[in-house]
């Protein structure tokens, strides 16, 4: 069956809380997932106390002042600070977002940070994401064409057919979708999630591609494709205002066009 | 599938057992039926609204007309493929043994089938 509680060595314990500086007049406090491979101890939450008055406005600044003033052994990932790279992903305030797109004013009361749901976790906030890049992987993101390119020129699109790639291309795959997903939790193994679905669309969409029909049969399956159930979570936690459900339901539309 | 001890590589995993080439017809039949169980409940449930208090006689009579007995035969159709259906992506979703997905959905379909079958030898039974 679907586990749906924690295992005992997976339950989460209190750990220590960092006080504010002394004086500290806007203090907010982080409830941080803490989890340390080599303690073999559960995972806790720290708490700390940051001056707002001395932090940057996203939730990324506090989690890299913290590392740099507070506590060294805080792990996370993080690079580009602009909502383009897709490292810092996690679940901030139970939703799963960009640390350095999620204003912390946004947040009331304290800021509760985790790693991205049902993931194995590598340690603290950086989960194992090996499986969602082989799925990536497995659907072949990249022009497949056997006609071969103008000798003179780029392969050349309308701009109508241009425009299917809109809402597609602006993907960073930083899988919170996939990670939001009650279906990809319980089946995370044989589905293919919304993030790779999103990307197989991607190509699947794109008129310089001459691979559609041997993309649909390598998704046409009650697991790789059908196990979105249009719960929607994606649409709602994507930090890039993607909807990857409606390029599921086009997929699935394709498959019901070519049956006849 | 996957497990904490295989030194498998990810995209092996991932690849598995390959595509089944299906699952189009089970989804698709799925929101047609819900489609067509629209019009066919709402017409199941005011007539019954409308029998409620006639007696015996009436009901018997109601179900004996040739449209009546046609309409009811599609809806108990429709309406257990539908619960087959529906329950057996439930199954799929949750029960991750093999042996027991394949249990629980062969059951399932049995009692789908059996129900159908009782239910449409009533409406026949009265009907012909």
């Amino acid at each position: 069956m679907a586990t749906f509680t924690l295992p005992k060595n997976s339950t989460i314990t209190t750990g220590q809380t960092y006080k504010a500086e002394p004086g500290a007049k806007n203090v907010k406090s982080f409830k941080i997932y803490r989890w340390d491979p080599d303690s073999g101890a559960n995972p806790r939450t720290d708490t700390y106390e940051i001056d707002l008055d001395k932090c940057g406005p996203m939730v990324l600044d506090a989690l890299i002042k913290i590392k740099n003033e507070v506590d060294t052994t805080l792990t996370f990932r993080r690079s580009c600070r602009e909502g383009i790279c897709g490292s810092c992903a996690m679940n901030i305030d139970g939703l799963n977002t960009l640390a350095c797109l999620k204003p912390i004013e946004d947040v009331t009361g304290d800021v509760k940070i985790s790693p991205l749901p049902h993931m194995p976790v590598v340690k603290d906030l950086v989960p194992d994401l090996s499986q969602l890049y082989a799925q990536l992987r497995s659907v072949e993101p990249w022009l497949k064409s056997d006609t071969p390119p103008p000798p003179d020129g780029e392969r050349l699109q309308s701009k109508e057919e241009r425009a299917q790639l809109d809402g597609l291309w602006e993907c960073i795959l930083c899988f919170c979708c996939s990670t939001a997903c009650p279906s990809y939790w319980w089946n995370g193994d044989r589905y293919l999630g919304p993030a790779v679905l999103l990307q197989a669309y991607r190509w699947i969409a794109d008129s310089r591609d001459e691979a559609t029909g041997e993309r649909l049969d390598n998704l046409e399956d009650p697991f790789r494709l059908y196990r979105c159930h249009t719960i929607m979570n994606c649409a709602r936690t994507c930090p890039k205002g993607l909807n990857p459900a409606a390029a599921i339901g086009k997929i699935k539309q394709m498959m019901v066009e070519r049956q006849g | 599938m996957a497990t904490n001890t295989t030194l498998r590589s990810p995209l092996g995993r991932v690849r598995g057992l390959g595509s089944a080439k299906g699952g189009t017809h089970h989804w698709w039949m799925q929101r047609v039926t819900s489609m067509a169980l629209l019009p066919l409940m709402l017409w199941f449930t005011l007539s019954a609204a409308l029998l409620a208090g006639e007696g015996y006689g009436s009901a018997i009579a109601w179900i004996g007309q040739p449209v009546n007995a046609v309409l009811l035969l599609a809806t108990i159709g429709i309406a257990f493929h539908h619960t087959a259906a529906g329950l057996q992506v439930v199954v799929e979703d949750y029960v991750n043994s093999e042996w027991a997905k394949l249990g629980a959905i062969l059951t399932i379909r049995a009692i789908c089938w059996l129900l159908a079958l009782a239910a449409a030898l009533a409406v026949l039974r009265i009907a012909i």
